[in-house]
């Protein structure tokens, strides 16, 4: 059974399955609404835990985040569940699309034979939505790529119960209940989505997390030269690149979609002040661009260019101090 | 970003010409925003290629070290596989310490097949390609 399902390429897997989930049900929420409602920009830098072997980096809130906000905030009912074994976790996904339901899927990208091998790493925190069967294969809609594809079953619950951290245990999550477009309160949902950002970013008290752990890395930075060899600094910089850029951020860290949430906040609030703060997101977007370029070139020196490490730790610098400023401004939207 | 700046580098190692094109957000010429693809840019290329190169310097190191006899083929299958230590350690259901054990050489040379079999489906191998390193 396939289910008639419109697959849309999105910039991100979680903000696009949640919106794409969403208009299927009747609710045309878009993807820079969905990840500004969800409150999924962020900011960390925690170097003790190790990811692959690199100092943790993000740019979003955790994985399920954005989804479990944008239906509390909208009011939609879900289910999400993980499972202990494989066959139960198939078996359930089975009834849904024997049901009709299109369901979500947390899944690691190792095992997805869809992606070229050259992105292929142990990242468990993909989402993608399952909407067919054909005997032993599965219709996939995947937000990051131009069509739908197939998976063949053993693929399939590879992905879901790829090991390692967040581990995804089969999670599975679907729409219950979908309210009607005129039964949404769409501004209070935005007032909410943006006063969890800004408290996020601005106020944690340790120096790993929001705005503050941008100067952090900054220093960090600073510092690579005389604390680590340039193979593994080379590295380092190389994963902040590669966690800002590659597939799933729509540029600059998931800073252009945040502008482009808020210029539609703009518009349904009708606040033009918005749109200006959307403009101020758009220049920190670029600037987080420069940064990855410059950073790209301190790359290709492998090491060799120690005054680059500077001049990037200065540009972040500059970053933290543009984003201190336009979370300044955002907290003063909603009082 | 401007839609006009939008960077268009393809990946040119591996199979990262069948890259998929991505989307991003970028603004028009009247600053409203918009969804546009972009093929990849030399920055985050750059970046990616830089980690495989590491992965197969790394391989070759491995390898050599399998051969001194100073570690196990475990390691050396581990890092083809883009894993490190927790990761391992959590497909074949076994405690970080252990599965550093095994990867000495002499505790290697020592277990069972039932611990070997453990390995080689992790790994997606047979047994026998698993005690020998390519």
């Amino acid at each position: 059974m396939i289910i008639p399902f419109q697959h849309q390429s999105q910039a991100h897997c979680e903000s696009g399955v949640t919106s794409n989930l969403f208009r299927h049900h009747g609710l045309p929420i878009s993807e820079p609404l969905s990840f500004g409602i969800g409150s999924g920009i962020f900011f960390a830098h925690i170097p003790f835990i190790k990811v692959n072997g690199m100092p943790g980096t993000t740019y979003r809130v955790y994985p399920g985040k954005i989804f479990s906000n944008v239906c509390d905030r909208l009011g939609v009912k879900s289910r999400s569940e993980k499972f202990s074994t494989v066959e139960a976790a198939m078996k359930k996904l089975d009834q849904n699309i024997e049901n009709g339901i299109p369901s979500g899927l947390q899944v690691g990208v190792f095992y997805l034979p869809f992606l070229p091998e050259v992105f292929r790493f142990h990242f468990n925190a993909h989402n993608l939505i399952v909407f067919g069967k054909e005997k032993n294969t599965y219709s996939i809609s995947d937000p990051v790529l131009e069509n739908s594809v197939t998976i063949e079953y053993e693929d399939l619950a590879k992905a879901r119960f790829a090991k390692g951290y967040p581990e995804p245990k089969g999670r599975m999550y679907y729409l219950t209940h979908v309210p009607a477009m005129k039964d949404v309160n769409l501004p209070l949902a935005i007032q909410k989505g943006i006063k969890q950002t800004c408290f996020f970013m601005t106020s944690p008290p340790i120096k790993w997390f929001g705005v503050n752990s941008i100067d952090f890395l900054s220093k960090q930075i600073r510092n690579y030269p005389t604390k680590l060899d340039s193979r593994k600094s080379t590295l380092y910089l190389g994963n902040l690149i590669r966690m800002q850029e590659e597939i799933g951020t729509g540029g600059a860290g998931f800073r252009f979609l945040y502008a482009a949430f808020l210029q539609e906040a703009s518009q349904i609030t009708n606040n033009p002040y918005l749109k200006e703060l959307s403009e101020e997101m758009t220049r920190i977007g670029d600037q987080w661009r420069n940064f990855a370029y410059q950073t790209a070139r301190v790359c290709k020196s492998r090491g060799n260019d120690v005054m680059g490490f500077g001049e990037i730790a200065d540009l972040l610098h500059s970053i933290y101090l543009s984003e201190k400023q336009f979370y300044n401004h955002l907290k003063k939207v909603y009082p | 970003m401007n839609i006009n700046e939008v960077p268009q580098d393809k990946k040119n190692f591996k199979d990262g010409d069948k890259a998929p094109k991505k989307v991003m957000y970028v603004t028009t010429q009247d600053g409203s925003y918009t969804q546009t693809q972009s093929a990849g840019w030399e920055a985050e290329n750059l970046a990616l290629e830089q980690a495989w190169e590491e992965i197969e310097t790394q391989l070759q190191e491995e390898k050599i070290l399998v051969q001194e006899n100073k570690v196990s083929p475990i390691s050396y299958y581990m890092k083809k596989n883009r894993m490190d230590l927790p990761i391992l350690a959590s497909y074949v259901s076994m405690w970080q310490w252990r599965v550093k054990r095994h990867l000495k050489p002499t505790v290697f040379k020592s277990l069972s097949d039932s611990i070997l079999k453990k390995y080689a489906d992790a790994f997606n191998i047979s047994i026998e390609v698993l005690k020998n390193v390519d």
